[in-house]
């Protein structure tokens, strides 16, 4: 008898921890222990399939030799940085303006949310015709009667990783707006009233006091944008499919392509393993401010 | 519905306030614009698109491209249509939305209300898979999924979702639970309640709106998943690697307005989800009136 309940208040006692325990072994495996087996790989010479001749840092040294490495680091800082600043800046203006008790606020917002429900792979379909010159803008505008009109991007070398900039602002501008709008009716009215009565504009209002106190917006923001940036794999497949050329690249669509269909397993990890430090870098400190502060 | 309870202490002038709705009204089209074009040109044929304008609505409207879409496009070298595949996505999103959701709910119970040392370390692992770029884990997977003889199934993609998926939605339940109050847990425990009687009769009668947050954000991530679907999914792809199949293939004629259609119906489970979201949250505020 006093055994059972022994075991039964032991078994409480271990419950939690059995039930949290799968979750956890899954996470060291799937995650933690691939990302140790990617790193690996990353040393070795595989090529269409792993095997463990270590070659050192040999991968690392072609991956930066490489001139397609070279596009799609260059790409991603441009796309990154004109994707971040642009939905910030789309976001926090959406944001102020609809809380200036807009009538149809209700009707706007959801306008505004739904690009974030489809999938990117929707989203580049419909801008990539809609951007194609033979069917798409150019031609609306001739048939509008703006026979000048010259709108060729997706095709262009030069342009094209704008227009995926164009269709990744469309599909998450409106959710950065959503964070900027919860950030503002967060704030308390009574310093707003306090600054007003001091005499202040509104737009000294919004500089000194509101865009501040919006920091932790900015800053998860800036956090879920990047980290969607360095993602982006399938907007630039569907939207340009890495071209013209190879004008479009990205880590994402390098990796892939060079693990699974150049047959350069080991350099595919190793720009893997670069794309999850840059990650690492951001997400980490981001991560452990948060657990701290939340401890 | 803030506005109700807040004034927002800044006042403008007229001409600002007619250019704030201008603004407003400019970005509204922008966001609409797609959606228009695909559903204004799904409903035409494709002389219309090739030879006309895309912003005009059909002159002559047509369901074809959609029944084409559905049940005869060529979808890499089959004239299936895009049906079999959204059954597909269908077979994987919900088990994968309902086992993570489940998994969650359990971890965020335990790592707030069973805490133990160690726990925050234990979150924090778990928490920072969420926002790794999966290229990372690509090509164990392929192995694993190659060895447990999972590669090219739904059963595979299942497993990869549930496993990618439960830092999310550990992450919304602990939040969540966090806030609850421990003192009710406890008195429960001093009544003699077990683990999993205080789960099932105090937190999970209260889990409804995290539930459905965590439904959501599974269901359309799992649904608009690409990447792992085109890694892992063989001959049991999902709709988004069919409709980019659809659209990218370099043979015969490129039917637009059918790519059109398959895109909204690729668009059509996750839109409802959301619009649905509205719905569901209207349906709380009125049961905790009631």
């Amino acid at each position: 008898m006093a055994n059972e309940v022994d075991f039964r208040t032991r078994l409480q006692d271990w419950l939690p921890k059995l039930v949290l325990a799968p979750s956890f072994a899954v996470t060291l495996l799937f995650v933690y222990g691939f990302i140790l087996f990617t790193i690996v790989l990353s040393f070795t010479g595989s090529k269409m399939l792993p095997k463990f001749t270590w070659v050192g840092f040999e991968n690392y040294h072609k991956l930066f030799a490489l001139p397609a490495w070279h596009t799609a680091i260059v790409n991603i800082a441009i796309f990154a940085t004109l994707y971040i600043v642009i939905c910030t800046l789309i976001g926090l203006m959406l944001a102020i303006f609809l809380d200036q008790k807009i009538r149809g606020e209700g009707v706007l917002r959801p306008i505004y949310l739904y690009p974030m429900a489809l999938s990117f792979i929707v989203t580049g379909t419909a801008w990539k015709w809609f951007l194609d010159p033979g069917i798409g803008l150019e031609r609306i505008m001739h048939q509008w009667g703006w026979e000048s009109f010259s709108f060729t991007w997706i095709k262009d070398g030069e342009m094209a990783l704008y227009t995926i900039v164009i269709a990744a602002v469309w599909q998450t501008s409106g959710f950065v707006m959503a964070m900027f709008l919860a950030g503002l009716r967060g704030i308390d009215n009574e310093i707003l009233k306090a600054a007003q009565i001091d005499g202040a504009s509104n737009w000294q209002l919004y500089r000194r006091i509101v865009i501040p106190l919006l920091r932790p917006a900015f800053l998860s923001a800036f956090v879920i944008l990047s980290h969607l940036a360095i993602k982006s794999y399938d907007l630039v497949i569907a939207l340009t499919g890495g071209g013209p050329g190879r004008a479009t690249e990205m880590p994402a669509t390098f990796m892939y392509s060079y693990t699974f269909t150049r047959n350069q397993m080991g350099i595919g990890a190793s720009s893997a393993v670069i794309m999850l430090m840059t990650i690492a870098a951001i997400m980490v400190p981001y991560l452990y401010a948060e657990l701290k502060e939340k401890k | 519905m803030a506005a109700v309870t807040q004034d927002t202490a800044v006042s403008t002038g007229r001409f600002t306030r007619a250019l704030i709705y201008l603004t407003l009204l400019l970005f509204a089209l922008f966001y609409l614009l797609p959606l228009y074009v695909m559903g204004v040109n799904s409903l035409k044929p494709l002389s219309e698109i090739t030879g006309g304008n895309m912003m005009a609505l059909p002159s002559q409207w047509t369901l074809d491209p959609w029944r084409s879409a559905w049940s005869t496009a060529q979808i890499g070298v089959e004239p299936t249509g895009l049906k079999p595949y959204f059954l597909n996505s269908i077979l994987m999103v919900v088990p994968a939305v309902a086992i993570s959701t489940i998994v969650g709910a359990l971890n965020g119970y335990v790592l707030t209300k069973w805490r133990f040392r160690g726990d925050t370390w234990v979150f924090g692992l778990m928490l920072f898979s969420c926002f790794i770029p999966f290229q990372i884990v690509l090509i164990p997977m392929a192995v694993v999924l190659g060895k447990l003889g999972l590669a090219g199934t739904v059963t595979g993609l299942i497993l990869v979702h549930v496993v990618y998926g439960i830092g999310f939605t550990t992450l919304y339940f602990r939040n969540y639970y966090a806030s609850f109050p421990t003192e009710l847990v406890r008195a429960a425990m001093i009544d003699g309640a077990g683990f999993f009687r205080i789960f099932w009769r105090i937190l999970l009668p209260v889990s409804g709106p995290i539930a459905v947050v965590s439904v959501i954000w599974q269901f359309t991530n799992i649904w608009n998943d690409f990447l792992f679907g085109v890694s892992f999914g063989g001959t049991s792809q999902p709709m988004t690697v069919a409709l980019n199949n659809l659209v990218q293939s370099s043979t015969g004629v490129k039917e637009y307005n059918v790519h059109f259609a398959g895109a909204i119906l690729a668009a059509l489970p996750t839109l409802f989800v959301y619009i649905g979201r509205y719905f569901v949250r209207g349906l709380m505020a009125g049961s905790v009136k009631g």
